[in-house]
């Protein structure tokens, strides 16, 4: 057993650029993970000194804590219209914006569908959990219908509440999109996949070929009242019947 | 055909006993640490049986917080 442990033998280890921080995020949380891709991307596409990323408002809002890039923190919703500036300004870097669906979906819709219009060389990685989780588990834009949240206890209602918006179906139907794709981070292979979303998304943005969306189906382990397995299970079972995985635009 | 011998570590001062790490191992070799937590409070997993270990990476990779280092070695019997 000992001369296993050696660092020869090393096949997995936390990403160089994902400090050692204590990540502040609940246990299970699918930022996390995301967290972890964008920093083994980074670093296999030798992006280090080229990245910058630009933080929301939300639960990820000190992701500039988390991974060693260049970061801008926006205002709230505001992500796309920062890194269109910083990708115009400096062509040669990786722009790439971090939201979650209350930052992208409610408040910065605007932002987001006019970046990706204009077809802004940048990417968009967009983590949709369904809920409001930094403020408490309120009701978000993407909310399910019949879900219960703190501000729709009884669960969504059409007459009431409106429909769950599909950002990334607006999306593909825009001219400026190269590429839109909708992943999530539950299991290895879907892990696996969602890395190579973000890889291309990436690719992307350094070879200015226009926006990309990669929306993540996440969960919220503490916004759903869920522990961290419920919420995979509950992901897979309600919301991937209305947030169809795949890619939307190639 | 050659058989993968693995070994696991933990960094307990950053786990907080999500578990996604125990359903994604395909031999259910993690558990989590009876009566013990880290400096945060949270309970944290461990590796129970290491021989059945192959070194698979399932249990990093789904790891949100990036606890967990996989060694792996071919086995020479």
């Amino acid at each position: 057993m000992g001369n296993i442990i050696s660092p020869e033998n090393i096949v997995y280890q936390k990403p160089k650029l994902l400090n050692d921080t204590d990540m502040h995020y609940c246990p299970g949380c699918s930022h996390g993970v995301v967290h972890k891709l964008i920093a083994e991307v980074i670093e296999e596409m030798g992006l280090e000194e080229k990245a910058v990323g630009v933080s929301p408002v939300g639960c990820a809002v000190f992701a500039y804590k988390y991974i060693d890039i260049d970061w801008q923190e926006a205002a709230h919703g505001r992500a796309p219209a920062i890194a269109t500036a910083i990708k115009r300004l400096w062509p040669d870097r990786l722009v790439f914006t971090y939201q979650g669906d209350g930052d992208l979906a409610c408040i910065g819709t605007a932002e987001t569908i006019h970046a990706l219009n204009r077809g802004e060389n940048i990417a968009i990685i967009f983590i949709n959990n369904a809920i409001y989780g930094m403020t408490g588990g309120q009701m978000a834009p993407t909310t399910l219908m019949g879900m219960k949240t703190a501000t729709c206890p009884y669960g969504r209602q059409a007459d009431l509440h409106g429909y769950p918006l599909k950002i990334t179906e607006l999306a593909a139907q825009l001219e400026g999109t190269c590429y839109v794709t909708r992943q999530s981070v539950h299991s290895v292979a879907a892990i696996r996949k969602a890395k190579r979303a973000i890889r291309q998304a990436f690719e992307n943005s350094v070879n200015r070929r226009g926006s990309s969306l990669v929306e993540i189906v996440s969960t919220c382990s503490s916004g759903w009242k869920k522990t961290p397995v419920e919420a995979n299970q509950w992901m897979e079972e309600h919301m991937f019947d209305f947030y169809h995985v795949g890619d939307l635009k190639v | 055909m050659a058989k993968m011998k693995g070994a696991i570590v933990v960094n307990t001062e950053r786990c907080k006993g999500c578990e996604l790490c125990a359903v994604a191992c395909p031999f259910d070799l993690i558990k989590l640490a009876e009566r013990v937590v880290n400096r945060h409070g949270y309970r944290y997993v461990e590796q129970v049986n290491s021989d059945a270990c192959t070194g698979c990476t399932s249990c990093a990779i789904v790891c949100p917080d990036g606890c967990i280092t996989v060694y792996r070695v071919k086995d020479s019997e």
